[in-house]
């Protein structure tokens, strides 16, 4: 009963004893494998990013310092230390990194590699790639020219071990990883104190930060139930483990999704959303979690399950307070619905932080505009960050409803958003900043509506990567 | 014979396959000795407190514990000041001075334990009132030295008799190094007491030497090893010393290795920032913006203990005008004490600080006269009708100030697309594009005249393979490929016959930081006089044995020839390297130098303290969305002074990198501490460097051609390590530009920028 995954192409079944909360990048570095880098143990410098090969031969990068041993069970990983071949030739990505000269201190190449390797077969905009690797050595062009010309990926799929082991850890450092929501109840019965470890994004700094080793860990990864997205005619369906990633791959491909999908990209990075799930999100209800307004605005229902039966709630009825929520003992999110916006109605998902990519939002900002001709007829409002909670901004709505969408009436309801909220003054931002710009976001949604061509956000601007170097 | 040379190659970092596949080992990848221990620090919960009774027993029963020590456990001296003139202590005693000082280091059988066992640790702590900014350490007047001041000519009388005047207030903010690789030190102790540290320092010799004072002992009884460092920036100059200080002391303590590694948080509370700034000034000019007269403070806040706040604040002195002439002057600098971490030298050590001073100046007489600021700019340039020198006396070079920017201007095509940018902003509802343009002059040396010298070791086996050690550290800029290059051309062998190896004490001593834009000057000219000294002997033997002048005896392409027509007799140079060490000529040599001609009268604030300048300008575009204050640079376009350049290729890094750096500085870096003064911004996720995002797309970069150094540098190339960050000034003014904002104090977040337009508005 151990944990077994496989590493670089090689099996490996660790010893009974080995604690499966250990994180994965202690565990790599302490094998033997000091690629793998340690910069900040908290998810954000990707210093330690290892790739997780599906067997479809997608792969998903992740912070090796935020994955407990537990979480990689049953999956194929790779490490710097796998890339090269046999003969210690550089692998493909590894060559393009050395062409273009993009290493200096080297300390987060290792890293920055693995997302390459991850980008070669993902695609996609190369900031997108890059967000959870920071540099603090090259300002990123040759990184970048790297990315620009790496070769298409061809490696071959790898086999992940199989395993019908679902629970492994020493006595008293128990990892559960069920398979069904009955048995995730039953264990949850059976461990009250358990914690509940959904994508571990957050969760996980308590390993990797704080240290901390508890009794009992259930992760909800398998999960049947709780995986899984099925879009209906009125909206879609979420698994509340699903990560993020696959969230975000769904709602790419639906138009009336875009806004929604736009904040994903700027949910943490690729590596946090290979992990991070909605659940998570709701569970810990934070009042800056990203997903939060737009679910409110949206207005999410989920389904909840616990030994008293299933329910279903809204959102905002879920959230009760600074860190709070509606889940009872022994009860966890199933799945999350997130309604469709009607045909013509205006749906826009802001965000504001001090670095566009990677960062915690200073305010989030979602608006929901259901129009009859230029009529709105429905307004729902919700923010992040201006308030002990995620909540939505009644006062706002009424001002837009039943009028046209003018600027004159944008910025009557961002004067009634800023009167209403009572942000936090912190490190992220003073209470009067968030006051001020929650108000600007609307009427920046204003001109969004009335000069789409114009009103684009600056850091989707069009800007190719285009360098020049003369040296003499 | 014309043999391709090294030096000027655009060669690869010499480590870039090891990076790349992870193999190119950091301190903390080492296979770990048997028996190590593991440090960790207790530090300081408050900014300013009395420090009772430390009760030690419950955490040194801990499982796995083997020892906690505190300032009662030091041997020597709990001193680890970088310059000797006041107490520093290692472990806090009696007093604690900012939130983050270390207490206690407790030692464990894992890092886990030791870790777990600072929880067990309950100082006493008596809060004490703590002065916590700028602004409350002027109005105590607590200072960490007294203030610097130049000042020539009547800067008050010119003021009042100029036809106009303007005067101005900003602050700048502080700056997290964010080296990638933290703070970490390994001790192990040897024979007799014997300590031999594997440290991640740009400064090995200044770890031996607080390791030796703190444990009491002869410098030669530590010895100091660093082969590279996951980035520097300044950050491991004096801060590093304190960990390996911290470690040496463990593992003498407990006779076992010791590592100390500290996690990223207590990494960015422990360790010092760049020096925060406030800035008041007054000018005095004419209608068309000619400068006359010039008054400013300048002031620093050092934190709680001196460390290097002497030398940053004498940089930003000397670099307070910049390139700029103003006939009278009275510049005061001042170092302030306060309860925040002790700020220490980071990437351009005062001089980014410095350098803003008269780009806010500029853009108050641009807005007084009515002009744009880049007329004003170049109405004051130093050098041309102008005076050339600086405030202090020595002479800049109005021509490659003049050259730099016009090539700057030129690249930027700046007057179409000031045109263009105008018609844009008078389209748009709420985005402003704007222009900024920046010119630097910065100079060349340690303000510390003792630090301009430098040692190599250089030794020439028998088969013709070259061992190079030298007295300067690998951070990630290049400099081992810099100096390999420079020995590889001394004995005309290619590139791959030089052992790079890694920086000790035991090999060079007595060195420098690795700091001050003069790793390769230094180190390069030191590595050449090795290389140089063991080349004529060798030129020697082989003139002997073909029976020429020694002058006639050439070296290149790994061949030993005669230099002459109609003559072919040649040999490899590994065969003349056999032939010397058969016939007992040694080929082993030290090289040392020291920067010629510098001097400083610190009565008189007046001397010749730089080598050289180095140059460069930027003109850089940004957009700024007026409803959010987000904003972006769009476009920059960089000119570089690197003299000749050593390699274009390592050079092109460290400017990039360092304007990126720079505009982190300047944008989205601000560091946050609340108003009991407890540090909040203690990782990545709450302190946000730049993203790949966040660097100009468009970002083109010219070396100035033609424009070999002046003074006698290693082959008339110039340091390009800092001047590159400061070129990320131009940001600040192209986003007043697109604001209209004549005030925006510093790092310009988001959150500045709208604070800013709302207050203009208002």
């Amino acid at each position: 009963m151990s944990i077994t995954f496989t590493l670089n192409g090689d099996l490996r079944r660790l010893p009974a004893e080995t604690p499966p909360a250990q994180t994965m990048l202690d565990w790599l570095r302490a094998a033997g494998l000091p690629g793998t880098k340690e910069g900040c143990a908290e998810g954000d410098c990707g210093a330690c990013t290892v790739v997780i090969e599906h067997p479809d031969g997608a792969r998903s990068p992740v912070n090796a310092c935020l994955m407990t041993l537990g979480q990689a069970h049953g999956l194929a990983l790779r490490s710097v230390e796998g890339l090269s071949a046999p003969d210690g030739a550089p692998h493909p990505v590894q060559a393009a990194m050395l062409a273009a000269e993009a290493t200096q201190c080297g300390f987060c190449t290792p890293g920055i590699v693995m997302s390459l390797y991850a980008h070669a077969r993902m695609g996609g905009d190369a900031h997108e790639a890059l967000a959870g690797n920071l540099c603090r050595c090259t300002g990123y062009r040759p990184i970048l020219d790297a990315m620009a010309a790496l070769p298409a990926a061809e490696d071959a799929a790898p086999s992940c071990p199989t395993t019908d082991v679902t629970a492994f850890g020493p006595p008293g450092h128990r990892f559960f990883l069920p398979r069904g929501l009955d048995e995730t109840l039953a264990l949850r019965r059976a461990h009250p104190d358990a914690w509940l470890l959904a994508g571990g994004t957050d969760l996980g700094l308590r390993f990797s930060e704080h240290r901390e080793n508890p009794a009992a860990i259930i992760c909800l990864r398998d999960v049947a139930e709780l995986r899984g997205i099925s879009a209906r005619p009125d909206g879609i369906s979420v698994g509340a483990a699903e990560p993020y990633a696959a969230l975000l791959d769904h709602m790419a491909h639906d138009a009336a999704f875009e806004g929604f999908a736009g904040l994903l990209r700027r949910l943490g990075s690729r590596q946090i959303r290979a992990l991070g799930t909605l659940g998570g999100n709701l569970g810990t209800a934070s009042p800056i979690g990203d997903a939060l307004p737009p679910l409110l605005a949206l207005g999410a229902r989920l389904s909840l399950v616990g030994p008293g039966g299933a329910r279903d709630l809204a959102v905002e009825d879920f959230l009760l307070g600074y860190r709070r929520n509606a889940l009872k003992p022994g009860e966890v999110i199933a799945r999350v619905f997130i309604p469709r916006p009607t045909p013509g109605a205006i749906f826009a998902a802001e965000k504001l932080s001090r670095r566009h990519d990677q960062d915690i939002s200073a305010i989030g900002l979602a608006v929901l505009l259901e129009r009859d001709g230029d009529v709105i007829t429905r307004a729902r409002i919700a923010h992040g960050g201006c308030g002990p909670m995620a909540a939505r901004a009644p006062e706002a709505e009424a001002v837009l409803e039943a009028a046209p969408f003018t600027e004159a009436q944008a910025r009557a309801a961002g004067d009634a958003l800023a009167r209403a909220i009572t942000p936090m003054d912190d490190l992220r931002g003073s209470a009067e900043y968030r006051r001020v710009a929650a108000r600007n976001l609307l009427i920046r949604l204003y001109w969004r509506v009335a000069r789409p061509e114009a009103a684009t956000e600056i850091m989707a601007l069009p800007t190719p990567h285009a360098p020049r170097f003369i040296a003499p | 014979m014309n043999a391709p040379l090294a030096q000027g190659a655009a060669l690869a970092h010499d480590s870039a396959l090891g990076h790349v596949t992870g193999r190119a080992p950091f301190a903390d990848d080492v296979p770990e000795a048997p028996g190590l221990l593991h440090g960790a620090l207790l530090l300081s919960p408050v900014a300013h407190g009395r420090l009772g009774a430390l009760d030690v027993a419950a955490a040194r029963a801990m499982p796995g514990i083997v020892a906690v020590l505190t300032a009662r456990d030091v041997p020597g001296a709990n001193d680890i000041s970088p310059s000797g003139r006041e107490v520093e202590p290692l472990f806090a005693d009696g007093t604690l001075r900012h939130h983050g000082q270390p207490i206690a280091l407790v030692v464990g059988e894992t890092r886990d334990a030791a870790l777990t066992a600072l929880a067990a640790l309950k100082p006493e702590i008596e809060a004490l009132p703590a002065i916590l900014s700028i602004e409350e350490a002027l109005a105590a007047e607590a200072y960490l030295l007294p203030p610097q001041e130049i000042a020539v000519g009547d800067a008050a009388g010119a003021i009042a008799t100029a036809p106009l005047s303007a005067s101005g207030e900003f602050r700048a903010g502080g700056q997290e190094h964010f080296y990638l690789e933290g703070q970490i030190a390994i001790a192990a102790p040897g024979e007799d007491g014997d300590i031999s540290i594997t440290s991640s320092t740009q400064h090995p010799t200044e770890v031996q030497h607080i390791a030796a004072r703190v444990l009491g002992c002869d410098f030669n009884r530590i010895t100091v090893r660093c082969r590279r460092m996951g980035g520097g920036f300044g950050g491991k100059e004096s801060n590093a010393s304190w960990v390996a200080a911290a470690a040496a002391l463990a593992a003498r303590i407990t006779g076992r290795p010791v590592k100390l590694r500290l996690s990223r948080k207590a990494d960015m509370a422990a360790t010092g920032k760049r020096h925060p700034f406030l800035y008041r000034w007054r000018a005095g000019f004419d209608a068309t913006g000619r400068i006359t007269g010039l008054e400013a403070m300048l002031a620093a806040d050092g934190g709680h203990s001196l460390d290097l706040t002497g030398g940053v604040v004498f940089r930003a002195l000397t670099h307070a005008l910049n390139c700029y002439d103003v006939s009278a002057v009275k510049l005061r600098a001042l170092s302030l004490r306060t309860n925040m971490v002790s700020h220490t030298a980071f990437r351009g050590f005062g001089g980014p600080q410095g350098v803003l001073l008269m780009e806010d100046v500029l853009r108050g007489v641009a807005a007084a006269t009515g002009q744009d600021m880049e007329a004003v700019r170049a109405r004051n340039f130093a050098g041309g009708t102008n005076g050339s020198k600086a405030p202090y006396g020595q002479a800049l070079e109005g021509d490659l100030i003049r050259r730099v920017y016009a090539e700057a201007m030129e690249d930027a095509g700046w007057a179409a697309r000031r045109a263009e940018i105008a018609a844009f902003n008078a389209q748009h509802p709420f985005l402003r594009r704007g222009l900024g343009s920046f010119v630097l002059a910065f100079g060349i040396s340690f303000g510390l005249m003792h630090l301009n010298q430098a040692g190599a070791l250089v030794h020439v086996y028998a088969d013709g393979s070259i061992r190079l050690n030298h007295g300067g550290t690998e951070m990630g800029q290049g400099l081992n490929i810099k100096i390999a290059q420079v020995v590889a051309d001394a004995f005309g062998v290619p590139i791959s016959r030089i052992r790079i190896t890694p920086t000790s004490t035991a090999e060079v001593p007595n060195t420098a930081p690795t700091a001050a834009s003069t790793g390769s000057d230094l180190n390069g000219w030191a590595a050449h006089l090795a290389a140089s000294a063991i080349r004529e002997r060798m030129a020697a033997e082989a003139a002997r044995l073909w029976d020429v002048p020694v002058e006639a005896i050439g070296f290149a392409e790994g061949r030993v020839f005669v230099a002459r027509p109609g003559d072919n007799r040649a040999m490899g140079f590994g065969e003349l390297a056999h032939r010397c060490w058969v016939q007992r000529i040694s080929l082993s040599a030290t090289g040392f130098y020291r920067t010629p001609d510098i001097h400083w009268d610190a009565k008189s604030m007046r001397g010749e303290p730089f080598f050289y300048f180095s140059y460069g300008a930027a003109v850089v575009e940004v957009v700024v969305d007026t409803l959010t204050g987000e904003h972006r640079v769009l476009r920059a376009d960089l000119v570089q002074d690197c003299g000749r350049s050593l390699n274009p290729a390592i050079d092109r890094g460290q400017i990039e990198g360092g304007f990126v750096q720079g505009l982190g500085w300047l944008t989205t870096e601000s560091l946050y501490w609340d108003k009991e003064g407890r540090q909040r911004t203690l990782g990545p996720s709450t302190y946000k460097i730049p993203g790949s995002r966040d660097a100009p797309p468009d970002f083109r970069l010219r070396l100035l051609a033609n424009a070999p150094a002046r003074a006698e540098t290693i082959f008339r190339s110039k340091g390009v390590g800092e001047p590159p960050l400061m070129l990320a000034t131009a940001v600040w003014n192209a986003l007043c530009d697109a604001t209209g904002l004549t005030a925006l104090d510093l790092p310009a977040t988001p959150e500045r920028v709208l604070m800013a337009l709302e207050k203009q508005s208002s």
